[in-house]
């Protein structure tokens, strides 16, 4: 199975997802007018990964701003790895926010209150990348 | 139409408008506007919190007009027709869009607004989370969140409006305000 990489653009995000070490990242701006399209292959991706996932699967968030179109398709992704930690691995969602932004950290525990994975929250100085 | 430019001057310097567009929305303004938007907080806004909040607010605005507006009722243009205004208040930033919407939507979108409105900050993100796991999806993702989380980011009440146009359609106006 191939890695996922997209590079960032003003609108969506820098995304890595590495089969090999099970480290998966999301980071920048996730604000496109159409988020369902973004994210088809993210979640495509995963699929794939959860039929034969790493024991250790992390995945970082670090977002500076989400739109409402892409707040479902986040948690769609979440779901996808409440799958791999359903057959018995270890699943870690971290969640970077920015050291002022007490509204990202809310919105980090507005998905742990939703999923079923661990969820860290990372307070960080400035998300990567701007 | 020469002398009316100064008025409109006048006017939009009197209500401290930072920012004003009326026309048809692409994704490409949608990108722009927010670009504009961002540099001028980031050199007039001390307060990243507050920045944060007007630009979350903007954008949720600007994809209501980009995904939910109609064409000007009976002009021969089948694009978006809307207008976004960014003015400057004594207590922060009010964020005012305008549309027309389909006249058989009005009682829900209102429906919606006045649930929104009547909710305390806790319950609000408590209807946000419900909303946010239901599983249920727009054509566009939100899936009817965009409101509640203007509403959440605002920390105020939607102020809205709603003008019969014609027999089919209304214009639909929204002031959201940021407070500082």
């Amino acid at each position: 199975m191939e890695a996922l990489h997209l590079d960032g653009s003003p609108k969506t995000p820098h995304v890595h997802f590495d089969p090999e070490t099970g480290l998966l990242e999301l980071k920048g701006r996730s604000i496109p007018e159409n988020s369902i399209d973004f994210y088809r292959p993210l979640i495509d991706w995963l699929d794939q990964y959860s039929r034969a996932p790493k024991s250790k699967t992390a995945l970082h968030v670090q977002l500076e701003y989400f739109n409402t179109s892409s707040s479902k398709c986040i948690l769609d992704l979440f779901k996808k790895l409440e799958g791999v930690r359903a057959t018995g691995n270890e699943v870690t969602v971290l969640w970077h926010y920015e050291a002022d932004d007490e509204d990202m950290l809310e919105a980090g525990e507005d998905y742990a209150g939703i999923i079923n994975i661990p969820f860290k929250t990372i307070q960080i100085e400035e998300v990567d990348g701007k | 139409m020469l002398d009316q430019i100064h008025d409109l001057y006048d006017e939009m310097e009197k209500r401290r408008v930072m920012l004003s567009f009326k026309g048809n929305l692409t994704s490409e303004l949608v990108s722009a506007l927010l670009g504009l938007v961002e540099n001028k907080m980031e050199a007039i806004e001390p307060d990243p919190r507050t920045r944060k909040r007007v630009f979350n607010v903007l954008m949720e605005c600007l994809q209501n007009l980009y995904h939910h507006t109609g064409p000007q009722p009976g002009s021969s243009s089948t694009e978006p027709n809307g207008v976004v205004m960014i003015a400057h208040q004594d207590q922060g930033y009010s964020v005012l869009t305008g549309n027309f919407i389909v006249g058989s939507d009005v009682d829900k979108l209102k429906g919606h607004m006045d649930r929104i409105n009547a909710l305390p900050p806790d319950q609000l993100r408590e209807f946000y989370r419900e909303t946010l796991a239901d599983g249920k999806y727009s054509t566009n993702g939100g899936g009817g969140l965009g409101m509640i989380e203007i509403a959440r980011k605002s920390g105020g009440k939607l102020e809205y409006g709603f003008v019969p146009y014609d027999q089919h359609n209304a214009f639909f106006s929204l002031n959201v305000n940021v407070t500082s």
